[in-house]
């Protein structure tokens, strides 16, 4: 079972959070298949949020296919997140890392890479959701 | 939907003053619903009206699609928890129980029981020795155990410290949850509500200035910073909020349904604290900030 935190400061959505923190522990494997996440009413109980949040993060996760409410019984995981193999990974943390260099031997601080990283993604994401 | 709120051009009057005007709602059921406001804007009026403390001098009020207490059924249906969750100092936990039993035809005992114990309280304990935060949920167990459709909550946290705070939200939020009811609440702090709300009412000088689902406002909401020019001159369906100039720059807080576009601007996304401080500066501003020239 994982316990949900919020970040009251992070200007995401508390929803999304959640959301997040699930897809996040299937990664790391701290959930996995057939394991339940906390009930609504525990999530309400220790974070004092609204259920309907909860219902909201649930219902999201349902339609991902990454997890099933089973009536009277709670909300399970459904299935893993095989986006992280250390096949896939390992490429792509190399091309980073050339890139990375690349970006420094400019002249970039970390600063401005991390920024120039948080924008590209952030505008590549939007791009995705206004074409969905 | 159902509404358990409706209100059509409510207002009250005491003696030459307004202390809530023209104020037209509708809440749907099954949600949380924050009112805040600074202190003195009506809130308190506008819940007294809604649980029929007061009668309106103007315009009309349904809750549970009946007039507030118009009858012991309806009564019956509406909880209500006073500001600064009032209990009987010289009754202990016990007597507060025996009390609501006689008094409530629907009361739940075992409810009530069962979160006097959850809670650690003493039966024997009188209600003036526990602390704030006891009190306020002695008060809720009785507005819960009552099993009302609505419940209607004035301030209830204002005066209790963060912890208790929280454990209160917390178990409102339970019950939300055990008992599948619609809840009022009101505070001046838009922090205590952010969490817990899904439905906002913003009341400031004796008006609702805006009212919807949370998820919506923070949606059609937009903070644009850039070069300084007439907010005015904005296009049409973007209804500015609040303004603030630099020499150079230009800061709005901007209503529009649909998404802003001009380049000019860079739009970021708005918390709820901000869009209720949006609003306030708003009225501040009509009264006393004649010019835009003077706010720089």
């Amino acid at each position: 079972m994982i316990e949900f935190h919020l970040d009251a400061h992070s200007g995401v959505a508390p929803y999304l959070q959640l959301i997040h923190q699930v897809r996040q522990a299937l990664r790391l494997d701290l959930l996995s298949e057939g394991d339940q996440l906390p009930t609504v009413k525990d999530v309400v109980g220790r974070l004092a949020i609204n259920p309907n949040t909860v219902l909201k993060a649930y219902r999201e996760l349902e339609y991902e296919g990454l997890v099933a409410a089973r009536p009277g019984l709670g909300t399970f995981v459904t299935r893993t997140l095989g986006d992280g193999s250390p096949a896939t990974i390992a490429p792509l943390r190399r091309e980073l890392q050339r890139w990375l260099a690349k970006a420094r031997r400019t002249g970039l601080d970390d600063e401005s890479i991390e920024a120039l990283m948080l924008t590209t993604f952030r505008s590549a994401t939007e791009g995705e959701e206004n074409i969905a | 939907m159902t509404a358990v709120l409706e209100a059509h051009g409510l207002g009250r009057r005491y003696r030459r003053r307004w202390a809530l005007s023209d104020c037209t709602l509708k809440i749907p059921a099954g949600q949380v619903v924050g009112l805040v406001g600074p202190n003195g804007a009506g809130k308190t009026t506008l819940l007294h009206l809604a649980v029929g403390l007061l009668q309106p001098t103007a315009g009309t009020i349904e809750v549970l699609g009946d007039r507030p207490a118009a009858s012991p059924a309806q009564l019956a249906r509406v909880g209500f928890v006073a500001q600064d969750t009032p209990t009987y100092s010289g009754l202990t936990v016990a007597d507060h129980l025996r009390l609501g039993a006689h008094l409530n035809p629907g009361w739940d005992a075992r409810t009530a029981s069962d979160r006097i114990e959850r809670l650690g309280l003493d039966p024997r304990q009188r209600a003036g020795k526990l602390s704030g935060g006891q009190r306020a949920q002695l008060a809720l167990t009785l507005a819960l155990a009552k099993k009302p459709g609505l419940l209607i909550l004035d301030e209830p946290v204002a005066s209790l410290d963060p912890l208790a705070r929280r454990e209160f939200l917390q178990s409102l939020m339970e019950a939300v949850v055990d008992q599948g009811l619609s809840v009022v609440l009101s505070s001046h702090l838009v922090a205590d509500l952010e969490r817990a709300c899904d439905y906002l009412i913003v009341l400031i000088d004796s008006r609702v200035q805006i009212s919807g689902e949370v998820d919506h406002l923070l949606g059609t909401h937009h903070l644009l910073t850039g070069p300084r020019r007439d907010p005015a001159r904005l296009p049409e369906g973007q209804q500015v909020i609040s303004a603030s100039h630099t020499d150079r720059q230009t800061t709005l807080t901007v209503r529009s349904e649909g998404p802003i576009h001009d380049p000019a601007w860079v739009v970021s996304k708005i918390g709820l604290e901000d869009l209720v401080l949006a609003y306030m500066s708003r009225t501040v501003g009509a009264e006393r900030r004649p010019a835009l020239e003077v706010q720089r």
